[in-house]
């Protein structure tokens, strides 16, 4: 599961030459920006079908968060 | 439970007009660096848009393409019983900008007109208003004109919004006829959204003064607009069209007791092209049945659907052809319908 979330966030993220760690802010990636977002959004939807609105998504800081948000 | 039926009423000639100054996205680094311009057009991907002049109303998009269909068909305009004109970008906040079309078009009085005021969904909205109205014996022709000068509307100094509004007004002519057999509409509203796509001042609720027409960073990244331009929460709005969009377009599928194989053409709001195309994927359609004009008109938010149907689908509505609309965005407000074309004459694009 954490390993196929990191697979598929480094690709949505477009940061596939990084190393990505559980701990990471993600908002820190260099690559993120309101477009890279949206790549999110489609990725969370279509590989695991959740929609995470705006104020939940607000409360989720690291790599970590978004895993448990999808569990 | 807004769904609606409606039997041998369609649309028979649609027109379109759009301004001549184009602007070419990638060009477009007047208030943003080269790299910033790239990385944007090329994920929102809208590559050229029309810009409408400071003289140039939505209403006068309308008028041209009006005329035009006018023409081109030889109608009466003493025939047109009814006008709407949807818009968010009206000429004057009273009167409605539907009235002062009924006399440049030279309409006769008897014409009932007024304005609608709906977004991205509008065309869809308005269409059911013109197919309500066609059931009264009487009337016999329906004038809809859909006009937007959204560039107007948004900040071109807001990354987030300044790169994909475009400007456009068409003309579409509503008539009976029993070769168009049924069609379905399903319209939704959340207004418990309203504050993702929103303009916040220069209504009642918060007057025109002059802090609100001042630009004002807005954002940790830059962006300048003022509290009279509009903004959006991308995101929030992308997970509502992920929500809400497929459920309805099956919703109405149902109601039409079809299949989406079925359909020849699906004709949706040009939001973007990352959502338009998302949105194709997840709903597994075929892309050439998905005409696209957000390349070269930008989201044009009500006009989208329409102008679409005419520079995309010209030569292709001869024949009896069922198509799916569906339209999404501010108010929140979404609307699909599932409608049957037969002959529909379409003139070529003017440009002002």
């Amino acid at each position: 599961m954490e390993e196929k979330f990191i697979i598929d966030l480094k690709e949505a993220l477009e940061i596939e030459e990084h190393e990505v760690a559980l701990t990471d802010k993600f908002r820190d990636y260099e690559e993120w920006d309101s477009l890279n977002r949206l790549s999110l959004i489609a990725m969370l939807d279509d590989e695991y079908g959740v929609q995470i609105e705006n104020k939940e998504f607000e409360a989720l800081i690291t790599v970590a968060d978004l895993i448990n948000k999808i569990k | 439970m807004a769904k609606l039926q409606f039997d041998n009423i369609g649309i028979t000639a649609m027109a379109g007009c759009v301004p001549a100054n184009k602007i070419d996205n990638y060009q477009f680094t007047e208030y943003f660096p080269a790299d910033v311009v790239k990385d944007v057009v090329d994920k929102v991907g809208v590559f050229e848009r029309r810009v409408a002049n400071a003289e140039t109303c939505a209403s006068d998009l309308c008028f041209a393409a009006a005329n035009r269909l006018i023409e081109d068909n030889n109608i009466n305009r003493d025939e047109i019983d009814a006008l709407f004109f949807i818009s968010q970008t009206a000429d004057y906040r009273m009167p409605a900008t539907a009235i002062t079309l009924q006399h440049r078009l030279g309409l006769p009085s008897t014409t009932l007109a007024f304005d609608v005021n709906l977004g991205c969904s509008g065309f869809v909205y308005g269409l059911s208003l013109a197919y309500s109205y066609m059931q009264q014996p009487e009337l016999k022709k329906v004038l809809l004109l859909d006009g937007e000068t959204r560039t107007k509307a948004y900040s071109f100094k807001d990354r987030t919004t300044g790169f994909i509004f475009g400007d456009a007004g068409i003309a579409a002519l509503i008539e009976k006829n029993e070769s168009f057999g049924k069609s379905f509409f399903s319209l939704n509203s959340d207004g418990s959204r309203h504050e993702l796509i929103k303009i916040d001042a220069g209504g009642y609720r918060k007057p025109s003064t002059c802090e609100t027409v001042a630009e004002k960073v807005v954002d940790e990244h830059g962006n300048i607009r003022s509290e009279e331009q509009g903004y959006m929460q991308g995101a929030d709005v992308f997970n509502f069209v992920l929500r809400e969009v497929p459920k309805d377009i099956k919703k109405t599928l149902t109601l039409a007791e079809t299949v989406k194989e079925e359909i020849d053409f699906f004709v949706f709001h040009q939001a973007n092209s990352f959502m338009n195309q998302y949105l194709s994927k997840k709903l597994k359609l075929d892309s050439d049945k998905v005409p696209t004009t957000i390349e070269k008109f930008g989201n044009t938010s009500s006009v989208s659907i329409p102008i679409t149907m005419i520079s995309e689908l010209k030569d292709k509505l001869v024949e009896n052809r069922k198509l799916l609309l569906c339209g999404f965005g501010v108010g929140l407000s979404w609307a699909t319908a599932i409608i049957n074309t037969d002959h529909c004459k379409i003139s070529e694009i003017v440009e002002i």
